[in-house]
């Protein structure tokens, strides 16, 4: 059976990640897929499920991407399963199968408790209940949660985001009795009380009781007192969907679920079961990496493979309301003759417990909570030696996270999500990573929660790679270290710091960097005295350099808007010095192949109309894009095209490791494709998110939600230290997603430093950007207004007057555009490598002609 | 090193019209010159840059690598002897160069046909 019809029964979490994981195996499409999902929207992270009530968009969350080869029903419950016949059936008909693939899930358990079915009682598993739950919050002011387990928190801090006065009731003597152990709850307990939510613990709910509108209004505690609740969730545990399997005669697990064996198959040979409605030889796994792990076992064998179940790491770490909670291994210390120690420590508020082996020599689990720096070493010790003595991997922060990755051994798992060892990644920087993007893209390791990472680094540190972070050879230091050298010391030239924290002359990677570090810092126009010689040719000539050896030049439309009167002045300058003419995708006009001696001519008239420099040419801010906003769309919610201009104007002219590109969409359609540039804002119905980290170019990226229905003004003050943040301590040519993605802790910590001001930085970064705004000033202008200045701007220093011969043009499509074939040779004659000829051959160039309509003018 | 032919000094500007650590082209017989001020001294190249055969290297970056004076292409950033021409970056590729000298304030270039 290694084709034929396919049915999927559920298109969740793991139900998506089965079908992309078949169809990326089944290359001669020999399996047709048909899904089948109750639910009304395609898959989505259920994992992330709590984000929508931080603004993120049910959009956002999606996983599903649609495929020729799969047809996708929604809203379609399967509610029949007729083994002899092969069919399934829904309310629409019957599907006939040739394999069968059960990937349900779970359902909420609701305790017999009386008043469950009242209004305003409410589960949390998908996004509709997470919406009802919103929509009846409304106007309300308490609330209650049944349970206090992983998920009964997450929901608490849901509820106390909604601005309801939030109580959680627990039948166990302890929070999340599962993961943690008492003195860990009871750490825990002190977080979540301090945050405002009340605890019942060790306390059974016996009924819900309504108000006089029929709505839930209070609960019924076992010890007779009464909690008031408007709104009510029940987070009591799950069970496996399991209905269909039973229904049908096959076989469950003991504590229910679809039986399967360890390649994921019930006892029917077409039938197979995946996810959290599977039991795994008997065992139902409540997590999503489980589940994944039986998706590709169902896809191998779908196929003629023979993967098996390679069985579940239990261990988790999470950040619950604010608190990192991590358990692993054996938390509870239920091996015979295990040993414990433990470490409280009242002052930082962190607890963590190490579970041993009789002989203390072998680490069994343990749970931390307050501090999790050590999970992820910890965790890959599990069943192994313990990596360094048990008191300095437990003490927290720098001590305990860095002891002993390099003491692991080989066969620990340094990245769980991605199943890569440690051998794995010292094999991987054997054959030559040095870093650890180059990590990341040879083993996969740290490219899913990214809690392995500074893991990474410490095998990279203890294979003894230097990561260099020279600039070049004549700096040792980094940029971010030559920044705050010339900050500090106030240095003010290249020949400075480089005579005293440097050597030699200097080149084409250290002179633009400490250039755009002046410009930083303040120190005036950008060619003035020794800064001009520090410049790329960009700079030099405030225009951007062609193949030919011309420049293109693009003024500055903030936002995108502009005046009929000045669109006229631009077409008039191309239409005058003879310019190719382009619209650009950051929503402005380039005019290409002005030489150099025309520059300060075509600036001229384009200044006096009041045109500014664009800083194509720079690494520097270049556009805030917008779509249309809520002055003209039907959609928009807020006025996007506003903000946009006050976005561009405020930063033009910053410089920055790398060019830097902004948009705004006025609502979440998203026309401004905000999330694909460093920072990009989308409108909601009450302010602005803001996203970071996102690029086109070479290697896309989509921004990350950073802060969410910000005023303007707190926008701005973020995008501020952003941006500073950003200038300051990025490394040469670093965009912002590289820059993020190389920070211990990534975008968690860029959110500290930035939102919470934990490095006491923000005023600083703020009080720069001022400085910046204050003292902006267009280049073309200065350049303008300054003979000494306008003296560069010469084709040959002995003839003014001759235009570069080499310079010629042909016209294509009713344009000029350069000469094909490279410039005439020169007349220096022969025994030149490269005189006339290139020296580097590319790719052939291919014509476009065939079949194109000619165009008549 | 042999000389095919040798032609006359040319006066191109004075001194002061070079800014230092960077170049200017100059037109000698028709011929484009990149001409360099530099801690080093004076340097004149051939402009046209080998690899990409546009008349540019005298909008480089000036600088220096282990010590050998350099211009670095501004198109793709190959990086040029000054003394010699020479590419450090790619075997085998060089661009002509040239006499340069100071007179009485004066920048003068003598072409140069090596063989
Ligand atoms: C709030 C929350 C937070 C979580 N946090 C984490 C976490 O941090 N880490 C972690 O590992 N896991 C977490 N989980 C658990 C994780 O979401 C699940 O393990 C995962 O979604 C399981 O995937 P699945 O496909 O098996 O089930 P599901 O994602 O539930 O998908 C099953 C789908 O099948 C559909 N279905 C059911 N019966 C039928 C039928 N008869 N016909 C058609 N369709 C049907 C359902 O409607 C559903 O859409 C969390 C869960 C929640 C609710």
């Amino acid at each position: 059976m290694n084709g034929g019809r396919l049915v999927v029964v559920g298109n969740g979490m793991v139900g998506q990640r089965f079908v992309e994981a078949l169809r990326a195996r089944d290359t001669e499409q020999r399996w047709q897929v048909t899904v089948l999902g109750e639910e009304r929207r395609p898959a989505y992270d259920r994992v992330r499920l709590s984000a929508y009530f931080d603004g993120v968009s049910a959009e956002e969350l999606n996983l599903h991407t649609p495929d020729d080869g799969v047809e996708l029903r929604l809203g379609e419950a399967v509610t029949g399963l007729d083994r002899d016949r092969r069919v399934v059936t829904t309310a629409h008909g019957e599907y006939p199968y040739d394999a069968l693939v059960l990937a349900t899930g779970s359902y909420p358990f609701v305790p017999p408790v009386p008043g469950t079915d009242l209004p305003g009682v409410f589960v949390y598993r998908t996004l509709d209940d997470l919406a009802a739950i919103r929509a009846h919050a409304a106007g309300r002011r308490t609330g209650a949660v049944v349970g206090g387990g992983l998920l009964g928190l997450e929901a608490a801090n849901a509820l106390r985001l909604l601005g309801l006065a939030t109580h959680v009731v627990e039948f166990a003597p302890r929070l999340m009795p599962v993961q943690v152990d008492t003195a860990g709850g009871a750490m825990l307990r002190r977080y979540v009380e301090e945050l405002g939510v009340t605890t019942h613990l060790g306390v059974a709910t016996t009924a819900l009781r309504p108000g006089p509108d029929g709505t839930v209004r209070a609960l019924e505690l076992g010890d007779g007192t009464a909690v008031e609740a408007d709104v009510v969730v029940v987070a009591a545990g799950i069970r496996p969907r399991d209905e269909l399997a039973r229904a049908a005669g096959l076989d469950l697990g003991p504590r229910g679920g679809v039986l399967v064996d360890a390649g994921c198959r019930t006892a029917d040979e077409r039938i197979w079961a995946v996810g959290e409605c599977a039991a795994v030889d008997g065992v139902c796994h409540g997590l999503v990496a489980p589940g994944y792990a039986m998706a590709e076992v169902v896809a191998d064998r779908l196929l003629g493979g023979a993967a098996t179940f390679p069985g579940a790491d239990t261990a988790t770490k999470l950040k619950l309301l604010g608190v990192d909670v991590a358990s692993f291994g054996d938390a509870h210390g239920t091996t015979e003759g295990c040993l414990d120690v433990t470490f409280t420590d009242p002052a930082t508020r962190t607890y963590a417990k190490l579970v041993l082996s009789d002989d203390a020599r072998t680490l069994l689990g343990g749970v931390l909570v307050g501090d999790a720096t050590a999970y992820p070493t910890l965790r890959a010790s599990v069943g192994g030696p313990l990596p360094g003595p048990p008191l300095a991997l437990l003490a927290p922060a720098d001590a305990g996270g860095g002891a002993g990755a390099a003491a692991l051994p080989g066969t620990a798992q340094v990245c769980s999500c991605n199943a890569v060892t440690k051998d794995d990644v010292d094999a991987a920087i054997a054959g030559g990573c040095a870093d650890v993007p180059a990590l990341k893209a040879c083993t996969r390791a740290g490219t899913s929660c990214g809690s392995c990472v500074p893991m990474l680094k410490q095998l990279l540190d203890a294979a003894g790679v230097r990561q260099s972070t020279a600039l070049c050879e004549h700096f040792d230091a980094s940029r971010q270290e030559l920044f705050d050298i010339v900050r500090v010391r106030g240095i003010r030239t290249f020949s400075q710091l480089i005579a005293e924290h440097g050597r030699g002359r200097g080149c084409d990677i250290c002179k633009p960097v400490v250039a755009s570090i002046l410009a930083s810092l303040g120190s005036g126009y950008v060619l003035d005295g020794e800064q001009a010689s520090l410049q790329d040719t960009n700079d030099h000539f405030l225009a951007n350099l062609q193949r030919d050896g011309t420049y293109s030049v693009v003024p500055r439309i903030p936002g995108g808007e502009v005046s009929p009167e000045k669109l006229i002045v631009i077409g008039e300058v191309a239409r005058d010095f003879n310019l190719y003419t382009k619209i650009t995708g950051g929503q402005r006009i380039d005019l290409f192949g002005a030489r150099v001696e025309q520059l300060p001519l075509i600036w001229r008239r384009l200044v006096d109309a009041g045109f500014e420099s664009g800083h194509a040419y720079g690494k520097a801010l270049r556009t805030v894009k917008s779509c249309v906003g809520d002055t003209w769309c039907r959609y928009g919610v807020q006025d996007s095209v506003g903000l946009a201009v006050a976005l561009e104007l405020r930063y033009r002219g910053l410089r920055a490791p790398h060019k830097l590109k902004s948009a705004v969409s006025g609502c979440a359609r998203e026309c401004a494709e905000a999330r694909s540039k460093d920072f990009g804002v989308i409108a909601t119905e009450t302010g602005w998110n803001l996203y970071v980290g996102g690029n086109g170019g070479f290697r896309p990226r989509h921004a990350e939600l950073f802060a969410t229905d910000l005023s303007t003004q707190e926008l701005i003050s973020l995008v501020d230290r952003f941006l500073m943040y950003y200038v300051r301590t990025a490394d040469r040519l670093q965009r912002t997603s590289a820059w993020i993605e190389a920070m211990d802790g990534g975008l968690d910590h860029l959110r500290a430093v930035l939102v919470e001001d934990s490095l006491g930085l923000c005023a600083e970064l703020e009080a720069a950007m001022a400085r910046h705004v204050g003292s902006y000033s267009d280049e073309w202008r200065d350049t303008l207004d300054d003979p000494e200045r306008l003296r560069r701007f010469t084709s040959f220093v002995n003839a003014p007057d001759v235009p570069d011969p080499s310079i010629s043009f042909e016209v294509v499509r009713g344009q000029p555009v350069p000469v094909r074939g490279g410039p005439p040779p020169t007349t220096a004659g022969p025994g030149t490598a490269g005189a006339g000829e290139p020296a580097a051959v590319g790719g052939r160039r291919q014509p476009v002609t065939l079949g194109m309509p000619e165009v008549r003018r | 090193m042999t000389t095919a032919s040798v032609l006359d000094w040319t006066t191109v500007c004075p001194l002061d019209r070079l800014e230092s650590d960077r170049g200017v082209a100059a037109l000698v017989d028709g011929v484009q010159v990149a001409l360099f001020r530099t801690a080093d001294g004076l340097f004149a190249l051939d402009n046209q840059d080998p690899v990409s055969g546009a008349y540019v290297l005298s909008r480089g970056i000036v600088g220096s690598r282990n010590g050998v004076p350099t211009v670095a292409s501004p198109l793709h950033k190959q990086v040029y002897d000054l003394r010699t021409g020479d590419c450090l970056d790619l075997p085998g590729v060089s661009v002509s160069r040239h006499e340069v000298r100071c007179r009485d304030g004066l920048v003068e270039v003598r072409l140069r046909q090596e063989e």
